[in-house]
């Protein structure tokens, strides 16, 4: 690991923070999940924390997010509340969408977190649309677009990147390159192989392909991309390769790879890996360490407690937001 | 007052749109520097230039789904898809993305989005060309389904729709540009789920919209000359449905004959056919009659294709055999 950029220990407790809060959270959430508390699809986002921290870290206020499915981790990052999260995991009223979207869909308007999409590669479109939308009304914000590998089969995929270029949008296609969709592993997808960022210099998208294993490599890289998209020259393309240590959902067996390989990535631990950096790099201590992780704890608690005690949405609401 | 024809009526609701509120925009293919396949937007892209007259790639996933973005942070865009059938291929957009967006985040979002398409045969462009798949969409909570019939309606409800906040289906059929009618020079709204009774009749209601509240009609004056007075309904929106306006007719003529231009099986017709035996049983000398395409893939040859399409002449032999009239 590697820190270009300056980079003070505010910020690094920040991070680890951050990834802490993703993993205990994916963590309650499986608990949950078992107690039937978490019903439907549950997609856990543990072991690629670095990204969506990394990433969305590098953004302000202005700028958007927009995801796929597996999106506790961006939302968590873009700074929602864990409480009302889990609550829209338990399909609770107080949950971030009044229970009506779950795990899939979470969205915070406020926050510009525009979503969790639960079609693969429908939120490509939507992102770049976004980015049209900021570029027409004059403003100077960027659309950062999450989406896994399985989405760069789609057509909606290349639709995007051509889109997005032709019209020089501010946008950030963001891949995040977990080597499975479902069971079934890039290399038997996909005609090019594992390294998808080639494909968009066809589009002529500047793209870089980064460890995502590797919180300060997604970050610096991140900031590089914000830099050539807020000078207006359209868009970039980063991928990310990382893993998920548990299933594509809970309901996944995971009867496609062997705990071998689950074993030689998590030796990459991104939220260990970014603690030894850091305290080798003498910025952060073990006291301040533990101060986070208890602190954490606690925030974890709290929302699984909240999302419990909360009420089931009334039934009148059933028919509430179907049109504005 | 002024005599215009549909097309030019339409062009009149974008213009006035595109001048009142800088966050209306127009995506589609060769809607500019073509004019519009159907020249709905002639001189379009002289008037407002290349940035609110978007010519796109012929990608129609990749434009609406550009187009549910761009309304998510603040702007109005109207889409055209130059016939739908190519919607399609945006389907995806149209119906998982444009119309739950709102309820999934609970109000968070607004879509206010309006896709223009052309829809409906008789045009001899053969089974890929010719389809109307408006009540497909007009099941689906979260959209709004309008199909006008004539000049007076289709700027009014396009009015209308480019006001709304939500997204909506305007289907303009291919046939109907050329129709003429009457437009008050006056500004007026048509609202969305009020149904037009365009002829007024005690013998049997026919319910019909878009093309086929024309054919509705048609069939009215040849019942006529037997001495027969059908009341004739033109639904103008399929989402919101005003059911009540056709339960009102059918509860004072007692037979009702739904036609429509799709395919009879599963069609939106099946719907209206339902709701009035549900509303009105008690009411109806015989079950509600409906008259649809032919269960075919449209025919290109002439002869062929007119076959698959209701005439009046379907319509008067529908109810002379279902009814006896």
């Amino acid at each position: 690991m590697k820190a270009a950029v300056n980079i003070d220990k505010a910020q690094v407790a920040e991070f680890y923070r951050k990834m802490l809060v993703i993993r205990r959270f994916e963590e309650a959430s499986a608990r949950l999940y078992m107690q039937s508390l978490i019903r439907g699809f549950l997609h856990l986002y543990i072991g690629e924390e670095a990204v969506a921290v990394g990433a969305i870290s590098a953004l302000g206020p202005q700028d958007y997010v927009i995801t796929h499915y597996r999106d506790h981790g961006h939302a968590l990052a873009r700074g929602m509340d864990p409480k009302a999260c889990m609550a829209e995991l338990c399909g609770r009223a107080t949950g971030s969408s009044g229970g009506k979207g779950g795990s899939m869909h979470l969205f915070n308007a406020k926050l510009h977190f525009m979503g969790g999409h639960a079609i693969v590669g429908g939120q490509m479109p939507i992102g770049v649309g976004m980015g049209l939308g900021i570029k027409l009304k004059r403003e100077n914000g960027v659309v950062m677009v999450f989406f896994g590998d399985g989405a760069v089969n789609e057509g909606e995929f290349h639709e995007s990147l051509n889109l997005a270029s032709l019209w020089k949008l501010p946008v950030v296609f963001f891949l995040e390159n977990n080597l499975y969709g479902m069971g079934t592993h890039v290399e038997r997808t996909h005609a090019a192989g594992r390294d998808i960022y080639n494909f968009a210099e066809y589009y002529k998208i500047p793209s870089v392909q980064v460890d995502g294993m590797d919180l300060m490599e997604v970050h610096e890289a991140t900031i590089e991309a914000l830099r050539h998209v807020r000078a207006g020259q359209g868009p970039v393309f980063l991928e990310a390769m990382t893993y998920r240590y548990r299933g594509h959902s809970m309901a996944d067996p995971v009867n496609y790879r062997d705990n071998s390989e689950v074993e030689e990535w998590r030796i990459n631990d991104p939220i260990n890996r970014f603690k030894m950096f850091a305290m080798g790099e003498g910025l952060i201590t073990p006291s301040e360490v533990e101060r986070i992780e208890s602190e954490v704890a606690e925030l974890i608690a709290d929302a699984v407690e909240f999302a419990r005690e909360s009420p089931f949405p009334k039934a009148e609401a059933i028919y509430d937001n179907i049109y504005a | 007052m002024a005599e215009i024809i549909v097309r030019e009526a339409i062009a009149q609701g974008l213009r006035e749109a595109l001048e009142r509120d800088e966050r209306v925009f127009m995506m589609g293919e060769d809607i500019g520097a073509y004019d519009g396949a159907y020249a709905v937007t002639r001189g379009f892209l002289k008037e407002f230039g290349p940035e609110r007259i978007r010519d796109t790639p012929i990608s129609e996933a990749g434009f609406v789904g550009a187009a549910v973005g761009a309304a998510l942070v603040g702007m109005r865009p109207i889409v055209e898809i130059m016939t739908i059938n190519f919607s399609l291929l945006a389907m995806d957009q149209i119906v998982n993305h444009a119309a739950k967006l709102r309820y999934m985040s609970d109000g968070q979002l607004t879509v206010p989005v309006t896709i223009r398409t052309v829809t409906g045969g008789g045009a001899q462009l053969a089974a890929t060309h010719s389809q109307s798949f408006e009540g497909w969409y007009a099941s689906v909570p979260g959209l709004k389904v309008v199909a006008p019939s004539t000049p007076y309606d289709a700027l009014g409800l396009l009015r209308t729709a480019l006001k709304d906040d939500n997204p909506i289906l305007f289907a303009e059929h291919a046939l109907l540009y050329g129709v003429r009618g009457e437009v008050p020079d006056e500004h007026y709204e048509v609202p969305f789920g009020k149904a037009a009774v365009r002829r007024e009749g005690a013998d049997v209601t026919i319910i019909g919209y878009s093309r086929m509240s024309h054919v509705a009609e048609q069939a009215a004056d040849k019942l006529a000359e037997r001495g027969r007075q059908a009341e004739v309904i033109d639904l103008r929106t399929l989402r919101p449905l005003d059911i009540d306006t056709v339960v009102e007719s059918v509860k004072k003529t007692n037979r009702a004959v739904v036609v429509e231009e799709t395919w009879r099986t599963g069609g939106f017709a099946g719907e209206i056919a339902s709701a009035v035996q549900e509303e009105a049983f008690y009411h109806l000398d015989g079950p509600v009659a409906r008259v649809g395409g032919l269960d075919v893939p449209a025919p290109y040859s002439g002869p062929l294709e007119a076959a698959t399409i209701p005439n009046a002449d379907r319509v008067v032999d529908e109810i002379a055999r279902s009814f006896g009239i």
